[in-house]
């Protein structure tokens, strides 16, 4: 089999990735290999991770006006933040909420906080929190089997939930 | 209690006992937590840290699980006393530069450091020997609890306690294990192991922490989640994966020795040999060369050393320990010759 991308040398190299509940397998030969992981590498570069996170988002969505969005607590800005990486107090969370959301999805790949807090004692976890836990413990016994498909349907079962969470109709 | 006392103690982290305590030397769980409303450290003027470090610091003694709390003021303490503590694994390189409505607070044992005004207003690491991160956890927990009661702490419902800095939302818990992989290293299957940690999405760092460099086969390994699991998750996850490299380490040992042992015992008695004689020696060699006595000693090619006498060499060989013994400063030339008499010293009486 050939390398998908120079389409000269023996692929050694196999990938599957899912996109769009598209399965697709990529076969590269070891050079391009390395360079689609330096490239990956250098898109993810390690000096201003968090930075180059921020900097990440969708371009024409709502995260415009990011930028001049600022902490009324603690007077951070969000360009502030997206400079030195650290927010400025714990108010800002709530201000830059739907900015910060698709940063600490990708950083943590959660958005539901499941530990302790201050005021329980013990644990407490909602029933929506729990659903949500059950299905993504699923998901990962089932990329950890290489069940892709199975993978892919739970993945789109926890998507659609957070969705109904975010809307509201949950 | 006074901070010279320290130097005669030996730290919980390296008492050498604990579950599993030839390949893992220690676990540590930290938190960080943050004043509701307060302008995190890197970000508020004098005054609110200065208000910050008081109201921490009123709470944090009135803690009473464990004993004999002392709170160290970073303003007041010199170079070498800053650096002995980051030696001892009581407080963070960066911790230590930058002083202004800084303290750091410890028990007698030095189970328990909590930093005042680091990244985060409160950064509380409990250390416990061996493998033993739930044990660690139930300690920092139940002061936690305590914290948690007497200040008002910045938390919201859906991402839990709010940090700094993103990567630690959620728990704000990192656990942490240091690991001795000498045979990994010499088997040359130790970046294997690294990847698959990598790949897991778990760090490995230096003997120091953040931006260290792996040496004399130390590696620290710790969770890079904090948010979506449980505390309990995080940590039996991270037992998970530190239960397979314990069985990986072992196996490779079993390796050398039975298909390398000569080589094996000349590299831990080569190491013994210019330990004992040496006039001049870095604190980089030192490790390195403990490093293959620890390993002998684990495999019982020297018999005779105990792992807290080796535990405490790696200790009392750090620049600002040394400083400490001999009560003055020391150039890096005066350390190295000070540095190898300590150790001919206390090996000859030993071995």
């Amino acid at each position: 089999m050939l390398c998908d991308i120079c389409g000269k040398n023996q692929a050694t190299v196999h990938l599957t990735e899912i996109v769009d509940e598209q399965m697709n397998e990529l076969h590269l030969c070891e050079e391009c290999a390395r360079k689609k992981s330096i490239e990956m590498e250098q898109q993810f570069g390690l000096s201003d991770l968090l930075a180059g996170m921020a900097e990440f988002e969708k371009p024409g969505s709502e995260v415009e006006g990011a930028a001049t969005a600022k902490c009324p607590n603690c007077g951070l800005t969000y360009a502030d933040f997206k400079k030195i990486g650290r927010l400025g107090c714990g108010e800002c969370y709530v201000v830059f909420k739907r900015y910060l959301a698709p940063l600490l999805k990708r950083i943590h790949g959660s958005l539901n906080h499941i530990g302790k807090g201050p005021a329980v004692k013990g644990r407490r976890m909602s029933k929506k929190k729990a659903e949500l836990e059950e299905l993504r413990s699923k998901l990962q016994a089932a990329i950890a089997r290489e069940a892709f498909e199975e993978a892919a349907r739970l993945r789109d079962q926890i998507k659609e939930l957070e969705k109904k969470e975010q809307d509201g109709t949950y | 209690m006074e901070l010279i006392n320290l130097l005669n103690h030996t730290s919980e982290w390296l008492k050498g006992t604990g579950p599993n305590a030839d390949i893992v030397i220690s676990s540590r769980i930290r938190l960080a937590r943050n004043l509701d409303k307060v302008a995190f450290p890197h970000w508020a003027d004098k005054k609110h840290g200065k208000e910050t470090l008081a109201a921490i610091t009123e709470k944090v003694k009135k803690i009473d699980s464990l004993q004999g709390i002392t709170v160290f003021l970073l303003a007041e303490m010199d170079s070498v006393d800053k650096q002995f503590f980051v030696e001892r694994h009581l407080m963070s390189l960066e911790h230590a530069q930058k002083t202004d409505n800084k303290a750091v607070a410890i028990d007698e044992e030095e189970v328990l450091s909590i930093m005042i005004n680091e990244e985060d207003h409160i950064r509380m690491q409990v250390m416990q020997s061996g493998f033993n991160l739930f044990e660690a956890w139930n300690i920092a927990n139940r002061i936690d609890d305590f914290l948690n009661k007497e200040l008002d702490i910045a938390y919201s419902q859906d991402w839990g306690y709010l940090t700094a800095c993103p990567t630690n939302t959620g728990t704000g818990m990192r656990g942490s294990v240091m690991l001795h992989l000498p045979a990994l290293v010499m088997t040359r299957q130790i970046d294997r192991v690294l990847a698959a940690i990598a790949k897991l999405s778990f760090t490995t760092r230096g003997l120091y922490g953040e931006g260290t460099q792996a040496s004399g086969n130390f590696f620290q390994v710790s969770n890079q989640v904090s948010l979506g699991h449980s505390e309990e998750e995080i940590i039996e996850n991270i037992n998970g994966l530190i239960r397979q490299i314990i069985e990986q380490e072992n196996q490779a040992r079993d390796l050398l020795l039975s298909r390398n042992r000569a080589m094996l015992e000349d590299r831990v008695n080569r190491s013994l040999g210019i330990l004992k004689s040496a006039r001049i020696i870095s604190s980089q060699e030192t490790i390195e060369l403990l490093s293959m006595i620890r390993l002998g000693n684990d495999l019982e090619i020297l018999k005779e050393i105990s792992r807290r006498q080796i535990n405490e060499l790696f200790i009392l060989t750090q620049p600002a320990h040394l400083q400490k013994i001999e009560n003055k400063k020391l150039s890096s030339m005066e350390r190295d010759i000070k540095r190898a008499e300590l150790i001919r010293k206390r090996l000859n009486l030993i071995l």
